[in-house]
């Protein structure tokens, strides 16, 4: 999935400061017209505890968060769009102008593309629990004075949802005019759209799930054993042993990287080309497949990116989403309390997040009686897909989203049948 | 706007829930939420009409009617509308039966392969009748269960199903009258309210 520049070491001691002046500094020439450009991470510190699903309390929290275009006169353009397992605030644009990678969706927010930065007031939070500014097991815990690690409370969708509500009331917006997110960014969507119903008008859910499958927990689970079983683990608390473990995190994100591709995109970009060695008869060299070689670098550069407990809780929280699990487990029962208008997307070759989940959302909506448009993307890219150019997708998300810009204008609830 | 839609629109009920199989650009459903207030869902595979039923604001989903209509629930819409499709799907039967059981009642347009010109066509080129209602060869034709209202009318008896409703009408509305007395002769397309 995303690409992160997490630091940890920087992280961890970033002072926390009263939020700097919105937002995009002026673009430079050298980065291509159609990108936001260059862009400064903000962050707002939240004094009152939040209240956690697990029960517990969390002390004050800090929010990491992008914003992207110009917030209007009636507030009534702002769009909040969700990241996914290991994203983070940095969405579109770029921090600097020797950055070689743009921000995660690049692909789709900019000026001119479907989420349309001349249009829209975009805001991108690194969600709590996460490892790039907000707060997460690599922040101080203020009751002991050291680092949470392993002890930050476990979370649920609906706890960023509700720690993204408090942003929401900083930033003085009265309703998104959509929340949009692929993959788990798809589940903080729903659970927006059924938590605070009144205060978005389009969900935008790609590439996700009302829940994970018996495999899809399997892996997140292999995934987790790759990173408990690495010595350097230390029960979660590396970082008191100034250690990562590297290794482990390095096999989760394997595997979690080849769930999110598929066996024909694969194929086409390494297929059983070697990036060392040969087959030649009588040769007893080392050999390297490129895909062998292509994953252990994914690997080790996400372990060097990423939190081992954040994938940990990230994890979790993807396996213990189940949208229906309080309305007795009736899907549309669930989206029965929506409001909102809602746009669902799948892509064919995604066996991570199939189509059948995203139909079984379209279904539950229609039973429900909401408002709903749903395709199934033609694609080789696997659950990757969604973050890559796809002509039909844009074209879908941008008719779409001149639906929820004439929303913007009217100001309104625009849904004919809402409720 | 299709004739085909005028004869439709007014056995719609106000606030009705709708379901239009290939509802084509929602040019129909459009009209409908417009005139009737309906609360309308397009089924449309083709990704042009697809994007532009998006840009008129309606609710549309991506599915081939091939693959049945399992996904929606019995009796879950007012009416079931089927324009210029049931001539193009697999298994025409199936899937009007399937209309009447996931709409209380439903509505079928179909072109009457019995037409004069279809038979004129036909017994004098003996060839399959090319026209510009039908532009399509038979080897690249989406329309691969061409029938007549006499069939239509057939099957409809043999499955038990009700015909509330019947509107026959002839291109550009020539030979009204004709239409009138040799309707499988005269008309080019019949619409057909159905029940069960």
């Amino acid at each position: 999935m995303q690409q992160t520049r997490y630091n940890a070491r920087k992280s961890i001691s970033r002072p926390s400061t009263v939020p700097s002046n919105p937002q995009n500094t002026s673009s430079s020439s050298s980065l291509p017209a159609d990108s936001v450009g260059l862009v400064t991470p903000q962050q707002q510190h939240f004094d009152q505890p939040l209240s956690l699903a697990c029960g517990r309390d969390l002390p004050g929290f800090t929010l990491v968060y992008e914003t992207y275009g110009e917030l209007n006169k009636d507030k009534s353009n702002a769009i909040l769009v969700c990241h996914a397992l290991s994203g983070n605030a940095h969405a579109a644009g770029y921090h600097s102008v020797d950055d070689k990678k743009p921000g995660w969706w690049e692909n789709y927010i900019g000026p001119g593309k479907p989420i349309d930065t001349d249009k829209f007031f975009i805001v991108c939070i690194n969600n709590i629990g996460g490892c790039d500014g907000s707060t997460g097991p690599i922040s101080i815990d203020p009751d002991s004075g050291e680092i949470y690690g392993p002890d930050f409370p476990p979370l649920r969708v609906r706890d960023w949802v509700h720690s993204q509500k408090r942003l929401m009331d900083f930033l003085a917006i009265e309703q998104w005019a959509a929340v949009i997110g692929g993959s788990l960014g798809g589940m903080q969507v729903m659970r927006w759209a059924l938590e605070y119903p009144d205060k978005l008008r389009h969900s935008i859910v790609i590439a996700s799930s009302m829940k994970l499958t018996a495999q899809n927990i399997a892996f997140n689970e292999t995934a987790r054993q790759a990173i408990m079983a690495d010595t350097e683990f230390h029960d979660g608390y590396y970082i008191k042993h100034n250690t990562l473990p590297r290794q482990g995190i390095s096999l989760a994100r394997m595997v979690g990287h080849l769930t999110y591709l598929s066996d024909d995109a694969m194929d086409h970009k390494f297929g059983r080309e070697l990036r060392s060695g040969s087959f030649q008869l009588g040769q007893d060299s080392d050999l390297e497949f490129q895909v062998e070689s292509y994953l252990r670098y994914q690997g080790q550069k996400f372990s060097e990116e990423f939190d081992a407990n954040t994938y940990i809780l990230m994890t979790r929280a993807l396996d213990y989403f189940d949208l229906a699990r309080e309305y007795d487990n009736d899907a549309g029962r669930a989206f029965a309390n929506a409001q909102s208008s809602f746009l669902v997307i799948s892509f064919s070759t995604d066996w991570r997040f199939a189509p059948e989940r995203s139909k079984e959302i379209t279904n539950a909506l229609i039973a429900a009686g909401k408002d709903v448009v749903y395709a199934d993307i033609e694609s080789n890219f696997g659950h990757d897909a969604f973050l890559l150019k796809h002509p039909r997708f844009e074209a879908i998300f941008h008719a779409y989203m001149q639906r929820v810009e004439a929303s913007c204008q009217n100001g309104q609830q625009e849904s004919s049948h809402a409720g | 706007m299709r004739v085909e839609f005028d004869v439709i629109k007014q056995w719609i009920q106000p606030k009705s829930r709708v379901l239009d199989c290939g509802c084509g650009d929602g040019t129909l459903l459009l009209e409908l939420k417009n005139s009737k207030a309906v609360d309308g869902l397009g089924i449309e595979i083709d990704h042009d009409n697809f994007n532009a039923c998006i840009r008129k604001g309606l609710s549309v989903i991506d599915q081939n009617l091939d693959s049945g209509l399992s996904n929606f629930a019995d009796n879950s819409f007012d009416m079931v509308v089927m324009t210029l499709t049931l001539q193009a799907v697999r298994h025409p039967d199936k899937v009007l039966e399937e209309t009447l059981r996931v709409g209380k009642q439903s509505i079928v347009a179909f072109p009457n392969f019995a037409h004069w010109s279809c038979r004129l066509h036909l017994s004098s080129k003996g060839r399959m009748p090319v026209s510009k209602f039908m532009p399509y060869t038979w080897y690249n034709t989406p329309n691969i269960h061409f029938c007549t209202i006499k069939d239509f009318e057939a099957l409809c008896h043999e499955r038990g199903i009700k015909i509330v409703n019947k509107e026959v009408t002839s291109q550009d509305g020539r030979f009204s009258s004709l239409v009138k007395i040799w309707p499988n002769l005269f008309g080019s397309m019949a619409i057909y309210h159905l029940s069960n």
